[in-house]
């Protein structure tokens, strides 16, 4: 434990240096700034759902943002240390492998996590100060919003481990990472889109849908965030919600799968790697 | 005596290189070992096995009666390690990269930013490595490696970027570790540094250990000839004491003979001695050098 944390410790140290921290936490908050004053011009100033527009936005922005960050901060985090030759010396002390992956998984994520919550909270502040009446539930969409989205970064930067202990150079892991994103972020949703045209209802019932939705973490994020009571009707995802039968619950399951699976092969590739 | 290190039997193949071929040898505490080969000869392949970052195909490997692959990892805070391009992040400080190393092994920081000063490094402790040359970042590596005295310290080509100053130094600072009883294993290609530093030698060659064991040892394996040189006054060509069977490369003044070991070395200086016309006599016994090349020739010839 003690020496997971000294690993962690010394990621963020090196992410505040290199201005990871800083770069990141800049581009959370001038997007989640700039949506959440352009995004309630829709709802005008007596718009009781200022807060949930934001919510909105922002979780739909997380999407296509926080893998990308994550998988670009994870994807050369074994390989890169083996590559620069700095892993060889970590493991000569007295660390496991699976100590390794696990400490600088609590220091990628704690950087995605102070990032998300300063980047986003600062909408959230500026909401809060400019007088918008935000409604209790509201408060409650947004903070859930937070914790999912790092979740969504927990994942990715899990996928960034797994990818990054599979590959023989950073390159490979770069183009594969990329290649993840894309898949995920885009290409999955597309293609279940084409094929619940085509199938027109026949085999794809809303429960099957439901099921496959569970392959991709970011349509459990989106379910998770946009089929809110309060949120729904802002998020175009109401027909979704409505019947959706998956409890709240059980997507956060599937996206805590999401995260240890990935992270469990990764030190498992990892431990049987040799250097 | 202890061992601290024990390699028996060990077979290593990266895919179809075999890298090591049926090496056995032991190290023990208070001993200065060198281990000299060409590259590509199974060095840091060695060094990798002993600290456990590679399995072995074949054999077993013992590092203060554990098996460092195991995962079992207790041993290895008594372990120092630099390897050969020592590498780190470059966006910490020397102070910092070190502090790191010292709390993975339970050390006070404090204490450890003493070894900064140890190497030179006093003044550059709070620059960022990224800043560093490459003989500084040697010394950090160098720092890391002594970090907690360590009982076994396994170095791969340690004095590469060191300049003459603090190479004098790092000998100094391993002669007190291995005094102090720690067990010391050098791999370089700089065999005269070595010369009259290890006490024990291993030679090794395409992935098999060709020789081992003390200069002294060594040099009565190989039997290579011992070279004694006389310079002679009056550069008379008359019959000298000296002249004994193994003569060459003489000239009126110089002469240069060949004996085979420490008796037939022995007989000929008595008898020097005892000529007037002899003003000096030098005595070259093989060196390092010499015994390396000499072993790799014979292995290459009965492979």
């Amino acid at each position: 434990m003690r020496t997971i944390l000294i690993i962690a410790f010394k990621e963020i140290q090196e992410g505040l240096r290199n201005r990871w921290v800083l770069a990141t936490t800049l581009l959370l908050a001038a997007l989640a700034l700039s949506l959440a004053f352009l995004g309630s011009a829709p709802t005008g100033n007596v718009g009781a759902g200022a807060l949930d527009v934001v919510v909105v936005s922002l979780s739909s922005l997380t999407i296509f943002l926080l893998p990308l960050i994550a998988l670009l901060i994870s994807h050369d985090a074994v390989v890169g240390e083996m590559e620069r030759g700095t892993m060889i010396l970590l493991l000569s002390y007295p660390v496991g492998r699976s100590q390794v992956i696990l400490g600088k998984f609590c220091g990628h994520v704690l950087i995605l996590a102070f990032a998300t919550v300063i980047g986003y909270g600062a909408a959230a502040a500026a909401l809060a100060i400019t007088g918008a009446s935000v409604l209790a539930a509201s408060w409650y969409a947004f903070a859930s919003m937070l914790g999912t989205s790092i979740m969504l970064g927990a994942v990715f930067v899990a996928i960034g481990y797994l990818v990054s202990s599979l590959v023989r150079d950073r390159g490979t892991a770069a183009g594969v990472s990329v290649g993840i994103w894309l898949l995920m972020v885009l290409v999955f949703d597309m293609a279940l889109l084409g094929i619940l045209v085509i199938d027109q209802g026949q085999i794809i019932s809303a429960s099957v849908l439901e099921g496959l939705l569970f392959l991709n973490p970011t349509d459990l994020y989106r379910l998770t965030n946009l089929t809110g009571f309060n949120v729904s009707q802002f998020s175009g995802m109401a027909g979704l919600a409505g019947t959706a039968t998956t409890s709240i619950g059980a997507l956060l399951l599937g996206l805590l799968v999401w995260i240890a699976a990935p992270l469990g092969l990764a030190a498992a590739f990892f431990a049987r790697r040799e250097l | 005596m202890t061992v601290t290190v024990s390699v028996s039997g060990v077979d290593k193949n990266y895919r179809k290189v075999r890298a090591l071929r049926d090496v056995s040898f032991d190290l023990i505490p208070g001993r200065l070992s060198a281990l000299v080969g060409h590259n590509g000869a199974g060095k840091t392949t060695l060094i990798k096995l002993m600290l456990g970052l590679i399995r072995s195909d074949r054999g077993a490997i013992r590092v203060m009666g554990q098996d460092p692959a195991a995962g079992e990892f207790s041993a290895r805070r008594l372990l120092g390690y630099l390897p050969e391009n020592v590498a780190f992040n470059a966006a910490l400080t020397g102070r910092e990269t070190l502090t790191f190393y010292a709390r993975l092994k339970q050390i006070k920081p404090s204490k450890a930013w003493a070894l900064l000063d140890r190497v030179g490094l006093a003044d550059a402790a709070d620059r960022r490595v990224g800043t560093y040359s490459k003989g500084m970042r040697q010394r950090l590596g160098l720092a890391q490696a002594l970090l907690g005295q360590p009982r076994v310290l396994l170095l791969d080509e340690p004095t590469t970027g060191l300049d003459p100053a603090l190479r004098q130094t790092f000998y100094e600072i391993l002669n007190e570790l291995r005094d102090d009883g720690a067990t010391v294993l050098i791999s370089s290609h700089a065999l005269n540094e070595l010369e009259d530093r290890a006490e024990h030698v291993l030679i090794m060659n395409q992935g098999r250990l060709v020789a081992q064991g003390t200069l002294t040892e060594l040099r009565s394996l190989s039997q290579l000839p011992i070279r004694v040189t006389f310079d002679l006054a009056g550069g008379g060509n008359d019959e000298a004491a000296v002249s004994i069977a193994g003569e060459i490369n003489s000239s009126p003044c110089r002469r240069t003979v060949l004996v085979s070991d420490e008796k037939g070395k022995m007989d000929l200086l008595r008898a020097a001695a005892n000529d007037p016309r002899v003003e000096n006599i030098e005595i070259a016994a093989p060196t390092l050098d010499d015994l390396y090349a000499h072993f790799l020739n014979t292995q290459e010839k009965a492979a």
